[in-house]
């Protein structure tokens, strides 16, 4: 359920969104996102919901002549993160991201966990080392890969793959987790091993979601939110909005009338 | 609209309709129009097989003359003196010192040009450049030539003043300018060719624009740029006129650029210049060194195809 | 996936980033002043060519300055070198070009039809393009050495236009070759179906609206591959046409019928770069100034050639219509 006394992560307040065609994917979407939860953002293709994701980011900012209007700020420290002033490097240093398609470095598998550690300048080995190997447990992967950190990422199965780039971001110690469908290139057991790895860290990190898939969503999350047309239809705690939807459009489309 | 059924037609009923006359003079025409263009396809096949077949005839006659142990082992090359002596070494030294010059500058300079454009280079600003490198492929090497030996060099022997008026350096150098190009638009492919999303990745860990470039990027497309490196060393060993102009006639078995030396195709030049008899020693000899220079170039072609097919399946 | 070494994993030491804020940002901009280095270096790298291309082309000019005047263009070689002209060489360049045109375009042309159109996939059409892109990469001298083997000497054609005509026409081949295809497979499916459906043969198909509609990138090609071939040295050296020549082949067009004569195929030549060859090698001083001038005509006359290739591709490129 929703009670006050769970922590606000961040929050997104009138937030609009325009691609560098003019095309306005997010309108007006106010959302919260809660502390150490698991949040779905379901809906059908093209909705907005990756677009939305990926403002956590400021992924948009790599390409020219995209536009943000409103706030996403982060709590503690109340930062609006799309503020002009503030770097979407700094941002990205907060807010991690695994991607819908598994897509680690041509690297060794060390190497690919060290990323992060690399970006940040961390020169001490001892360091380095201890957070790749926590990382690469936090992700499930340290048994099948603890005598072969120096082969080649792309030696190992897609589900391995995603899931070494999931512990690529938690390598870092992100404060917020970005899933971009991250099942939807893989095979059902590695959508399973996946979908327990999350729920492994909830109560331990933030985790934002986008599904393609609803059982997914009422699976892993704690709240979801429904988007369609860039619009967010409604948000509540997943079981609500799983079983009592308040909005007919929200009901049809878990429901498998529509999308 | 079957050549092999009108046929029949016309074979099995010999007073064939008009109608069916037309189409068959038709296909007949269409078939020759076919035949002409393979023919000029095979121009390329018929130009190869020339190339190879002259190249092996004229040296074959060479080396009844000259040993092969002789040719790959002496260290000296006078087929045109009186003590003649017939040892590749030299010509082989002078093309690779001239090449290595020539990559010592290309590689870091077409590398960084190659990353600039890929990942920090604006729209325009590679609508702009790009044609700018175009123009500079297009600049006659004779161009090249004429600034090696009467500008660089006189300003390199502001410096230096024990620099010789043929020296390697200055025409390795002013090579090396040409290749940069070539060295960037092969490798800027590559890089371009490394899939969005693992720049997004790198993105996604707080990197900047350098640290994906250099350690996401470019290792990425390591196949790629490697062949852009072997395709341009096949380049520089097969330049001519900035050579022939810049770097000296004199061959000699040495690897210090400071030196002035003949290349392969230098010692081409040289010979052509003269007034060889057809079927002469020194005739043939031009042959061989160039048998030598297109069995080097198409080393270096071959292993940059296949080096560069190989990263344009990988994604 | 339930593994027990997952329970090991203390909880992320949260806000580590936002900990350290001020730290992190000072980070960052150190790592943003090397993008903006590495920028700068970038810039130079890019730059360096066409500086050089720069100081190469006011270097040629001031050298060759006292020699732009008409008198220039109108006089023969000769041993004195202020009154050394280029008349035998740039009526050889235009002459050995013709050749090279005639010989270049339409089978170029013809052998990409060739490819694209017709060629089935096997064994046969990738011998061909195996060929076409390792001409591509064969060394000019090599071209020359065929040459000198092949038409000088093989066929009896000598030192002449036409053989050096035919030798550039082999150089630029596959130049016109790759960017006549590269055309070719702009053309949408859509337009051979549609031309098929009114009962078109194959060979309408091609010469009525393939070539037709890739007019353009073609003539792209052929501008590229002829600026190349002006340009050329080496080859033209080696087949022997290093040579003093003050005379003009004879005209190609007679006063008496039958109006055209073809004794200049077989005449002796020169051509620009091989004038400004001979000039740059002589240890003679004053002739360098020709051959400055005569470097900076030649460059003048590649980059116009080049930028209006350059500048077509452009056009094509935004107004394609499909």
């Amino acid at each position: 359920m929703v009670t006050t006394s769970t922590p606000l992560k961040a929050e997104s307040k009138n937030l609009n969104f325009y691609y560098s065609n003019g095309h306005q994917a997010l309108k007006s979407v106010n959302m919260p996102i809660y502390e150490n939860k698991i949040t779905a953002l379901i809906g059908p293709s093209g909705c907005g919901k990756s677009t939305f994701l990926r403002c956590f980011n400021r992924m948009h900012d790599l390409y020219p002549g995209n536009k943000y209007e409103g706030q996403i700020v982060m709590h503690p420290d109340n930062t609006n993160i799309l503020a002009a002033g503030v770097d979407p490097i700094e941002v990205r240093m907060r807010i991690s991201m695994v991607f819908q398609k598994p897509n680690p470095f041509p690297k060794t598998i060390f190497e690919n966990v060290a990323y992060g550690l690399r970006v940040r300048d961390e020169k001490n080995k001892r360091v380095v080392a201890d957070k790749v190997e926590e990382a690469l447990k936090g992700a499930s992967l340290w048994n099948e890969v603890k005598d072969r950190l120096d082969d080649l990422a792309f030696n190992l199965s897609g589900g391995q793959q995603q899931r070494l780039c999931i512990a690529r971001a938690l390598a870092t110690d992100p404060e917020i987790m970005l899933f971009d469908e991250p099942t939807s290139a893989l095979d059902p057991i590695a959508t399973a091993n996946i979908e327990e790895l999350m729920d492994e860290l909830r109560g331990k990190l933030t985790i934002l979601v986008v599904t393609h898939n609803m059982q997914q969503a009422a699976r892993i999350s704690d709240y979801t939110a429904y988007m369609y047309l860039g619009e967010m239809m409604e948000y509540g705690d997943t079981d609500t909005i799983f079983t009592r939807p308040v909005r007919k459009e929200t009901e049809d489309y878990i429901t498998g009338k529509f999308g | 609209m079957n050549t092999a059924t009108n046929m029949l037609n016309h074979l099995t009923d010999l007073t064939i309709s008009p109608r069916l006359a037309k189409n068959l003079r038709r296909n007949i025409k269409e078939r020759i129009i076919e035949f002409i263009l393979m023919l000029a396809a095979l121009s390329a096949v018929f130009t190869t097989f020339s190339i190879v077949a002259i190249l092996l005839y004229e040296s074959f006659g060479f080396f009844k003359t000259v040993s092969l142990v002789e040719f790959f082992t002496g260290t000296e090359w006078t087929p045109l003196f009186e003590d003649a002596h017939y040892g590749i070494m030299p010509l082989i030294s002078g093309t690779l010192t001239t090449s290595l010059v020539a990559l010592a500058l290309a590689v870091p300079v077409g590398t960084i040009a190659a990353i600039y454009l890929s990942e920090f280079a604006s729209h325009k600003t590679r609508e702009i450049t790009k044609p700018i490198l175009e123009l500079l492929v297009g600049v006659p090497t004779i161009a090249f030539g004429y600034f090696a030996l009467l500008f660089v060099t006189p300003l390199l022997q502001k410096i230096y003043p024990d620099l010789p008026g043929f020296n390697m350096l200055s025409a390795g150098l002013v090579m090396g300018v040409m290749i940069v190009p070539y060295i960037a638009s092969v490798a800027e492919d590559a890089m371009r060719a490394v899939p969005m999303s693992m720049r997004e990745g790198s993105y996604a860990m707080g990197a900047t624009r350098f640290q994906t470039a250099l350690r996401v990027v470019t290792p990425a497309a390591t196949s790629g740029i490697v062949a852009a490196y072997i395709l341009a060393v096949s380049r520089a060993v097969g330049e001519t006129m900035v050579v022939a102009v810049a770097a000296g006639q004199q061959p000699t078995l040495t690897f210090n650029p400071i030196d002035g030396a003949a290349t392969i195709t230098a010692y081409i030049v040289q010979v052509a210049m003269g007034d060889l008899p057809h079927g002469s020693i020194g005739y043939q000899s031009i042959f061989a060194a160039g048998l030598v220079l297109f069995a080097m170039t198409l080393c270096f072609n071959l292993i940059g195809h296949v080096v560069r097919k190989k990263y344009r399946e990988q994604y | 996936m339930a593994q027990q070494d997952s329970q090991g994993t203390s909880p992320p030491a949260h806000a580590s980033t936002l900990g350290n804020l001020t730290a992190v940002r000072e980070m960052i901009q150190r790592h943003k002043r090397s993008d903006i280095v590495f920028a700068s270096i970038g810039l130079l790298a890019l730059m360096l060519g066409l500086l050089t291309l720069l100081t190469l082309f006011i270097d040629l000019v001031m050298d060759g300055y006292p020699r732009f005047n008409l008198q220039f263009f109108s006089d023969y070689p000769s041993r004195r070198a202020g009154s050394a002209g280029l008349l035998s060489a740039w009526v050889g360049s235009v002459l050995v070009m013709s050749i090279t045109f005639l010989t270049a375009v339409p089978v170029g042309v013809g052998a990409a039809v060739y490819l694209e159109e017709y060629a089935p996939k096997n064994w046969f059409s990738d011998l061909i393009e195996i060929n076409v892109s390792n001409l591509a990469g064969v060394p000019s001298i090599i071209y020359g050495l065929l040459a000198l083997g092949l038409f000088v000497y093989g066929l009896g054609l000598g030192q002449s236009i036409v053989t050096a005509g035919l030798t550039l026409g082999l150089l630029i081949l596959p130049i016109v070759i790759v960017s006549t295809r590269e055309a070719i497979r702009g053309i949408p499916v859509a337009i051979r179906e549609a031309a098929y459906a009114v009962g078109a043969t194959k060979w309408q198909v091609v010469s009525d609206h393939v070539v037709k509609y890739s007019q353009g990138g073609i003539l792209t090609g052929v501008i590229i591959g002829m600026s190349r071939a002006i340009g050329e040295t080496a080859p033209i050296i080696t087949i022997g046409a290093l040579t003093f020549i003050a005379f003009l082949p004879p005209s190609p067009i007679t006063e008496v019928a039958p109006y055209l004569n073809f004794e200049w195929l077989s005449s002796g030549f020169t051509v620009l770069p091989i004038q400004m060859f001979n000039w740059l090698s002589r240890p003679d001083h004053a002739f360098h100034t020709n051959a400055a001038a005569t470097g900076a005509i030649i460059i003048v006359v590649t980059l116009l050639m080049n930028g209006t290739a350059i500048y077509l591709r452009y056009q094509i490129r935004k107004n394609i219509k499909w």
